[in-house]
């Protein structure tokens, strides 16, 4: 497959090097280990927030470290956790004293990794707390899985939390933010095409011309259902629907509405989703109170998009409207 | 025939060597049930491994040597396998700190508390398709062939006996933990690759302790 790439090998590092480049007013990039940092960490008085996980879903996570969000970013090679060295490293290099958030999607590499780092910080005198995202309803949840992932929920969460720290509250407060956006969103994704990583060079899973997989992971893992593709406002219909029932969303919730392309899906499809979404809500009685259309947590170059509901109340609300200043998110400053 | 912390280096050296030889194949296998990266994974790491055990002037403390290669995984493999080996060899590192010399009793306590420590970080049990599957059985089987009055090589060779089982034993299984756990009922008729490197390792050691190495390596 065709990629702009020199070599697979030198994918992350190069990525990273072209990011401080372009960002180097608010963030700073290690190469060993790769982090990507604030620029101005450790911020003194306030909750650090570190995240990480693997390569391949920018923006996220390098892309949302910035004031108002993370304050520390580790990437992964493609699709690969970070390591406990790496994610150590970051939490001591933004600790400003007040505690670190570590905010960890939910998967298995991820999660271990995370839970070495964050004894072996609190072996140094840091304080962490870890918060798993668990929000992608294609996923049973059961106790004979490892549960659902961790998806779109984890970019409004970032972006919560990364308020929530900037007012200056305490890292209990920070965390109960995190547990609240796991608890209250729900997320499910489509692919029309398959991503192909950089080491493999071929298609992670094969999918017809004339087919689609309903409930997709954004490392390619199968989903619900694959099925003929359909028009774009039947899709709405496949992911909403049981976002909507998971939850519930009932007529009266007020969400922040999240159409996330997957890296391969252009913005005009995307509002294309959006403008259904939105019909499909308003016939719900629900009312979407802020919303976020773009290709926020990606899976390469997959075409495809994922839906997010998250419940708003005036605190949430609040927290998402606050100033953020990141690569991959900007507003109110 | 106890072992030295030379050949605990000489283990670690061949289980490399075997990475590095069945790379494709645990690759193939996670590509069945996973992400398709533990054979690049483990062998990326186990390359690191043997990069720092040249570059460390080698000493006679059993328990360094193995939490050197412990640390080494831990920030080199990445995604589940890092740290699940890394725990591994850092229990048996804890148990032998200190140690020069390692009897079958020694080993027996050794993989008892990589297997305890793996099962710790993990949460995995017998069952659900994972590397777990291999090594208890295998630390069981070492165990119990040393209380039989076993020498430290039969019961390495115990060991990898009831690895390979558990290995087999995998297939059929439905995947309760990691990535492939997604699955569900699509997991069964695919042999873990965690289970199967794992089955290295101690095949490895079969080879290599106990006093195998003077011996003559006993396949397995």
């Amino acid at each position: 497959m065709k990629k702009l790439i020199n070599a697979p090998e030198d994918v992350v590092r190069e990525e990273l090097e072209g990011l401080a480049l372009a960002h180097a007013g608010m963030v700073r990039v290690s190469l060993d280990p790769y982090m990507v940092v604030r620029a101005d960490a450790p911020v003194l008085g306030k909750v650090a927030l570190v995240s990480g996980g693997g390569s391949g879903h920018e923006p996220m996570h390098g892309g949302f470290v910035g004031a108002g969000m993370l304050d520390a970013a580790c990437p992964g090679e493609v699709f690969t956790s970070p390591t406990p060295d790496q994610i150590l490293a970051a939490t001591k290099a933004v600790d400003g004293g007040a505690g670190v958030l570590h905010i960890v999607k939910n998967y298995t590499g991820d999660i271990l990794n995370f839970e070495m780092a964050a004894e072996l910080a609190r072996e140094e005198g840091i304080e962490v707390e870890a918060v798993v995202v668990a929000d992608d309803v294609a996923v049973r949840d059961s106790l004979y899985t490892a549960g659902r992932r961790g998806v779109g929920a984890t970019v409004l969460a970032e972006k919560l939390c990364g308020a929530a720290a900037a007012e200056g509250r305490p890292l209990k407060e920070v965390a109960d933010v995190c547990r609240h956006v796991n608890d209250f969103a729900r997320s499910m994704g489509m692919a029309l095409t398959s991503c192909v990583t950089p080491s493999a060079g071929r298609p992670t899973f094969d999918l017809g011309e004339d087919e689609m997989e309903i409930g997709i992971g954004i490392h390619g893992e199968p989903g619900r259902e694959r099925m003929k593709v359909a028009p774009a406002d039947d899709i709405v219909a496949l992911l909403a629907g049981p976002v909507v029932e998971d939850l519930p969303f009932r007529a009266g919730d007020s969400v922040l509405a999240f159409v996330n392309g997957l890296g391969g899906t252009p913005l005009i499809e995307l509002y294309i989703v959006y403008r259904e979404l939105h019909r499909f809500l308003a016939g719900r009685g629900i009312l979407v109170g802020r919303n976020l259309v773009g290709s926020y947590i990606t899976s390469l170059e997959m075409a495809g998009c994922s839906i997010t509901l998250l419940k708003l109340d005036d605190e949430l609300a609040r927290l998402w409207d606050a100033p953020v200043v990141t690569p991959g998110l900007r507003w109110g400053a | 025939m106890t072992d030295s912390a030379a050949d605990v280096a000489r283990w670690a050296r061949a289980f490399q060597a075997e990475i590095a030889e069945h790379r494709d194949r645990l690759t193939e296998l996670d590509a069945a049930i996973g992400d398709a990266d533990h054979g690049t994974n483990m062998d990326r790491g186990m390359r690191a491994v043997v990069a720092k055990l040249d570059a460390t002037p080698a000493g006679d403390d059993i328990g360094a040597l193995l939490k050197t290669v412990g640390m080494t995984l831990v920030s080199t493999v990445g995604g589940a396998s890092g740290p699940l080996y890394g725990t591994v060899f850092l229990r048996m590192a804890t148990a032998t700190a200190g140690r020069s010399e390692l009897d079958g009793d020694g080993w027996a306590a050794a993989l008892d508390a990589g297997v305890e420590g793996v099962q710790a970080r993990g949460k995995a049990v017998l069952g659900d398709k994972t590397m777990v599957d291999a090594l208890v059985p295998a630390a069981a089987a070492f165990r119990h062939a040393v209380e039989s009055g076993a020498t430290a090589g039969e019961a390495w060779h115990a060991a990898a006996v009831a690895a390979r089982a558990g290995v087999k034993a995998t297939v059929p299984m439905v995947a309760r933990k990691g990535r492939a756990s997604y699955l569900g009922e699509r997991s069964a008729g695919h042999q873990d690759p965690g289970a199967t490197s794992s089955y290295l390792l101690v095949h490895c050691g079969a080879e290599q302790l106990g006093g195998q190495a003077h011996s003559g390596a006993v396949r397995t």
